[in-house]
């Protein structure tokens, strides 16, 4: 939801940079992800102090120290509880999420299934290149079962990869799409998209490792619009997600669930109130 | 047992009865309402729950200790088991020491162990008197049995059992009173057990306000006291009471509590929403508090404040959830990665649980860090009689960029180490809080310059702070010390009070604060030592480790280190002290 909208002359998507520059490798997917979310931000006037970034760790989880808004670079896999926590006690502001695929699905994948069941107003964005490119190189949960170019999974990981947007959706995420930071003006709608929609929504964006998976710099020329409207049916999305190669993009389910956030009472008692059940 | 000293007044007496039955027979609410019935009735008191590992049809023991003088730990004896029913209750035999002083009454099924102690066995089956008529409880027996026989007033009994009964219905109502009614016509059975409510130095009824609650309730009532409005938790035991009682409480106030999907989520949940700006706190156990201890140091290096409160109970592992040991100081002290200086407030007693964790959440607050309290089973899950509570309001606060300015530095270093933290809506000052080392500005900085600065500004805001009288409370001069903490105080004290009949006066040392350590302080506390007994309850002697490590004591120094699950006897710390006093 927007919320926050600024009152000042229009920023422009470079006014949501900081100075910072980046860690990531030339050529890195996750600079495409940062110019779409400034971008969404821009387009949806949502004032920068009004906005806060969170993330875990990984290539992706440094994007809040490369953004002018607020920003909390926590510990590995638990960006969600953060915004969780953050967004529960602060409903005023915007909360984005900033994940790869281990730090969101490996380590953080309970996390992730309970903030998809508990459906909090924010909006979580999974990098996904299927490596972990901080560490240099091994397998993640998307890796394909066969790939054997970690010297820590010399022969593959011989493990299914994990299908994000088919557990987000049999865990109750009110919002599902999929972008590709080839496409930083296609991912900054879905973004913008996302943040507007009530309740928890998970974009994943598929985001090139050019330095460990070099192969994924043809993935832009692979992806593709999905050829479908954005589904309210969660039986129709799931058949569509099961059946999907990965490539679709685009908003591939919304769902009306209420946001998850707890009222806070207006009128609260004293603390002397409280102590009374004690008195003997 | 009225004794009569020799100046010829009659001492305080306490008398120690321990309630066992397997799940179901009530012997907790027999317990809970004996102790608010002695409470009405001018006592003092403590109840403990103790509990076998079965969820539901387990045996359970209510251990209680009524007295004329407010009470704080159980004895080395009891006056008197009374068993509902004996299934399982051999699991209790270490917690329910009992001599040929005491009484024992049940049915005839009663376990060797219990029947060779030498005590009065008085014969009694309170399932074929509750099935004299329908409706009748075993458990309401027993209580009007006690009841009367200690003297309680029946007014008493009644009103504390219609205030728990009454929302069933008056036909359930009327079937406890009957049942207490049969009970006290047996209370003949008890003769010889002291009418302690008869005792002429029980306090009068228009005595100060006194309250009935749990070390975990107190907790709870400390971190509203001290400002906390958000709680994400994971249920654990022995520390469910402290979010049971928060989860309603919370929300009368303007707060709230969120059930977290495990221990990981919760304490991560409570940095966002400290974050935020919300004074933030979660409480768990030994389990629990492993899990949580990378993302306390996330508080410690972000300087993002919040309040842990780890009840603890036996461990390593799973340990003996329902029991209580002081085995989790090690992990409270030492247990975060690299160097995290950070708060550990330990409580002495219950109500010290409400004072404990109130300063705690001011000191997180005011220093911007991860504070935690190490509370423990006895404590948490003891019910007790006690004065009221003193209010106690603390002013510092956390500091707060109230205004945008020129180049804010979230972690400026210098003066006091406490930096002003903006929080998100301000304008101007936007940063990002990171457990990444970081410049004074909050850029991701792996340079030693960096590291050494916020290192020294993380360590000085809490050396440098005054912490006043509350680090710990010391009594007496001798050239011997007591040295303990947390809930081994209580049998200490008893134990010193005791002794002081006999010229045995050592001096009692108890930090309540642990960390950061006050060499200052402890120096002048140990000034003139020349012996010190540290009594703990933990296998491995982990106070008497970290006292010789931080505070290198200059004299002898014995260690009484006990492990759980039996409590620090009174009578025990008393044969050691004697042990170790030579003559002044």
């Amino acid at each position: 939801m927007t919320t926050g909208t600024t009152s000042q002359p229009a920023l422009k998507a470079k006014d949501y940079k900081s100075t910072i520059k980046p860690v990531w490798c030339a050529g890195c997917g996750d600079f495409g992800v940062l110019s779409a979310i400034t971008r969404a931000l821009a387009e949806l006037k949502i004032a920068p102090e009004n906005t806060a970034v969170i993330s875990g760790i990984g290539c992706s989880s440094r994007i809040p120290a490369y953004l002018n808004t607020y920003g909390f670079h926590g510990v590995h896999g638990r960006a969600l509880p953060v915004a969780t926590g953050l967004k529960i006690s602060r409903p005023d502001l915007t909360v984005l999420v900033s994940s790869g695929d281990g730090d969101g699905f490996s380590i953080g994948g309970n996390h992730f299934m309970q903030a998809c069941r508990r459906n909090v107003d924010m909006t979580y964005i999974v990098m996904d290149n299927q490596v972990y490119g901080m560490t240099k190189g091994q397998a993640s949960p998307t890796t394909d079962a066969d790939w054997d170019r970690s010297k820590m999974t010399p022969h593959g990981t011989h493990i299914n990869p994990f299908y994000p947007l088919v557990v987000a959706l049999a865990s109750g995420a009110n919002f599902i799409a999929r972008a590709s930071s080839s496409n930083p003006s296609g991912a900054a709608e879905v973004i913008s998209e996302g943040i507007q929609h009530p309740g928890f929504s998970f974009i994943q964006i598929l985001s090139p490792c050019v330095t460990f998976r070099p192969e994924q710099r043809d993935w832009k020329k692979v992806v593709r619009p999905a050829p479908i409207e954005a589904t309210t049916d969660p039986a129709a999305a799931a058949r569509r997600l099961m059946t999907d190669d990965n490539f679709y993009l685009g908003v591939l389910y919304k769902g009306d669930r209420a946001s998850f956030q707890p009222e806070f009472t207006d009128q609260p008692v004293s603390e002397a109130e409280l102590e009374r059940e004690f008195i003997l | 047992m009225n004794k009569t000293s020799e100046n010829g007044t009659v001492k305080p007496v306490s008398l120690s009865i321990a309630l066992v039955g397997s799940g179901g027979s009530g012997v907790m609410t027999a317990g809970s309402l004996l102790l608010e019935a002695a409470g009405r009735a001018g006592l003092y008191g403590i109840m403990t729950r103790v509990s076998g590992p079965q969820i539901r049809g387990g045996e359970g023991a209510a251990l209680l200790r009524l007295s004329t003088r407010p009470v704080f730990c159980h004895s080395g004896h009891f006056d008197l088991l009374l068993a509902i029913d004996w299934l399982n209750a051999d699991r209790f035999a270490g917690e329910i020491p009992l001599d040929q002083n005491s009484f024992i009454a049940g049915d005839e099924k009663i376990p060797e162990f219990f029947s060779q102690r030498g005590a009065t066995f008085c014969e009694v089956s309170f399932k074929q008197l509750a099935a004299q008529a329908p409706g009748l409880r075993p458990n309401m027996i027993a209580l009007g049995l006690i009841g009367s026989a200690i003297g309680l007033p029946t007014e008493a009994l009644e009103d504390v059992s219609r205030k728990l009964i009454g929302k069933k219905g008056e036909a359930a109502v009327q079937a406890s009173l009957a049942g207490l009614s049969l009970g006290a016509s047996h209370a003949g059975l008890l003769d010889g057990l002291p009418a302690i409510a008869h005792n002429p130095n029980s306090r009068s009824a228009d005595l100060p306000e006194l309250w009935n609650i749990s070390g975990n309730e107190a907790a709870g009532l400390g971190a509203i006291r001290g400002g906390i409005r958000f709680v994400a938790a994971y249920p654990i035991t022995p520390a469910t009471e402290i979010l049971e009682w928060l989860a309603p409480s919370l929300e009368k106030v303007g707060g709230v509590l969120v059930q977290a999907e495990d221990e990981l989520a919760s304490v991560n949940q409570l940095i966002g929403a400290s974050f935020g700006g919300t004074p933030s706190l979660t409480a768990t156990s030994g389990p629990g508090f492993a899990l949580m201890t990378e993302s306390i140091g996330l508080a410690v290096a972000s300087e993002t404040p919040i309040v842990v409160v780890n009840v603890a109970r036996g461990g390593p592992s799973t340990g003996i959830p329902t029991k209580s040991e002081q085995s989790d100081l090690n992990i409270a002290l030492y247990g975060l990665h690299g160097d995290a200086p950070h708060l550990v407030v330990a409580p002495f007693s219950v109500s010290d649980c409400l004072f404990s964790t109130q300063w705690a959440v001011h000191l997180a607050e005011t220093l911007q860090t991860a504070a935690i309290v190490l509370s423990d089973q006895s404590l948490g899950q003891t019910r007790s009689i006690i004065p009221r509570p003193t209010n106690v309001s603390f002013t510092t606060q956390r500091v707060i960029q109230s205004e945008a300015t020129e180049n804010y530095q979230r972690y400026m270093t210098g003066g006091s180490g406490v930096s002003p933290m903006a929080l998100p809506g301000l304008a101007g000052c936007q940063y990002t809080a990171d457990g990444l080392e970081h410049s004074p500005r909050g850029t991701p900085s792996s340079r030693a310059e960096d590291h050494a600065q916020q290192l020294d500004k993380r360590r000085d805001k809490l050396s440098q702070h005054d912490y006043g009288e509350h680090w710990a409370h010391i009594e007496g001069d001798g050239a011997m010390a007591v040295i303990t903490w947390g809930s081994s105080l209580a049998p200490v004290e008893e134990a010193l009070h005791a002794l002081a009949a006999e010229g045995i006066t050592p001096r009692l040392i108890a930090p309540r604060l642990l960390m950061p350590v006050q060499p200052e302080r402890m120096a002048a506390a140990l000034a003139g030592v020349e012996t010190a007994l540290v009594i703990e309850q933990c296998h491995g002697a982990q106070f008497f480790h970290y006292l010789k490590a931080f505070y290198a004591p200059q004299c002898e120094l014995h260690s009484m280190a006990l492990p759980g699950p039996l409590p620090i006897r009174p009578d025990d710390v008393r044969k050691e002290i004697r042990k170790h006093w030579r003559q002044e």
